[in-house]
């Protein structure tokens, strides 16, 4: 399995797909489609990718220990932008307690009472 | 038998175990690397969502012609690449050499288009930290889209280090055929001998990968229309 050569045709025929999904995105990129323009953009990337990655760097030939490999590595980086990002979209679901003096905090009536040691170098200027 | 004897290193059972092993091992070195381009496109994407509007109008600056047009240029890098393994793997020699100087030859086609590409934002002074002025009619374009400047010049920050971390890889790629042409001109490649050859292209298509993620994220998804 390992061995198997696959032949220049089905590669020419991968990079004449590479080509027509670029042109595609880059038309659907100047329609108004709202939200829907990246979550096209990054669909046809995807697709783009996994074409390269299954013929071009012939895992679809290869072994499932490769698969799972590869696999494992994107489970990581779902894990890296989902969290990350489910962290700084989440922050300001919740109140600050008030005497935290950040800046969401600042914003909020239960802010707006700074700590003493927040407060003495605004209160110094009047 | 003798030659592939010779072509098995004495830890492995077989040809075929051996080529697994090798191509495994380079595809852990690109889950590293998976990980080090995913930090840059998480932080892209928190700070993306953070200052939309200015993210949307840097993105808009860029030239969206000379960014598919290298994608195309990269992807048909790509193609030679994969046509050199092939050409390896049924010991065609000449056609081998020819095809790892195409993909050399398409991948400074590609560094030379980022080179214009990159002088045109050091011209407009869209350079974060070094030349960060935006002037005439770029201040207006940032002023009507409500963009703050210190936003953009976020935007620009991950423009340079991302297609700068983009290029490095490349001009590594670059020197890693130099040395493939080398060898394959003396014919040390051959269908028992193939894995330099099949491991470079992994990586040389996986910097391809990054720039088919790059090229939406930086030039496409910023309201064009």
């Amino acid at each position: 399995m390992s061995e198997h050569v696959v032949s220049p045709k089905i590669y020419v025929l991968v990079f004449l797909t590479l080509i027509a999904l670029t042109a595609l995105t880059t038309a659907v990129a100047f329609i108004d489609l709202g939200p829907f323009n990246t979550v096209i953009a990054l669909a046809i990337a995807v697709c783009k990718m996994l074409l390269v990655i299954l013929f071009f760097m012939h895992v679809r030939y290869g072994p499932n220990l490769t698969k799972i490999v590869i696999a494992a590595g994107f489970f990581w980086l779902l894990i890296l932008i989902s969290l990350t990002l489910g962290d700084y979209h989440t922050r300001d679901w919740t109140p600050s307690p008030s005497g935290w003096s950040s800046q969401q905090a600042q914003g909020t009536p239960a802010g707006s009472s700074a700590s003493p040691a927040q407060a003495s170098p605004a209160s110094a200027a009047p | 038998m003798p030659e592939v004897q010779a072509a098995v290193a004495h830890q492995f059972e077989d040809f075929e175990q051996q080529h697994e092993a090798d191509s495994l091992g380079m595809w852990v070195f690109l889950a590293t690397e998976i990980m080090f381009f995913g930090g840059l496109f998480a932080a892209y994407a928190i700070y993306r969502s953070l200052y939309l509007s200015a993210f949307e109008a840097g993105s808009r600056v860029l030239d969206v012609r000379l960014g598919a047009t290298n994608t195309a240029v990269l992807i048909g890098s790509s193609l030679t690449m994969a046509l050199a393994v092939w050409a390896a793997q049924t010991n065609k020699r000449k056609i081998l050499v020819a095809c790892l100087l195409s993909t050399m030859l398409l991948g400074l086609v590609f560094l030379g288009i980022k080179f214009v590409e990159y002088s045109q934002k050091w011209e407009d002074r869209l350079v974060p930290g070094l030349n960060f002025a935006p002037q005439g009619e770029l201040l207006q374009h940032f002023q009507q889209h409500h963009a703050a400047l210190p936003e953009v010049e976020l935007y620009f920050c991950f423009y340079f280090f991302m297609t700068g971390m983009h290029a490095l890889h490349m001009i590594i790629g670059l020197g890693i055929m130099t040395v493939l042409v080398l060898e394959a001109r003396k014919g040390r490649f051959s269908g028992m001998h193939y894995a330099p050859v099949e491991i470079s292209g992994l990586y040389w298509h996986f910097v391809d990968i990054v720039w088919i993620f790059l090229f939406p994220l930086l030039y496409l998804i910023g309201g064009r229309y």
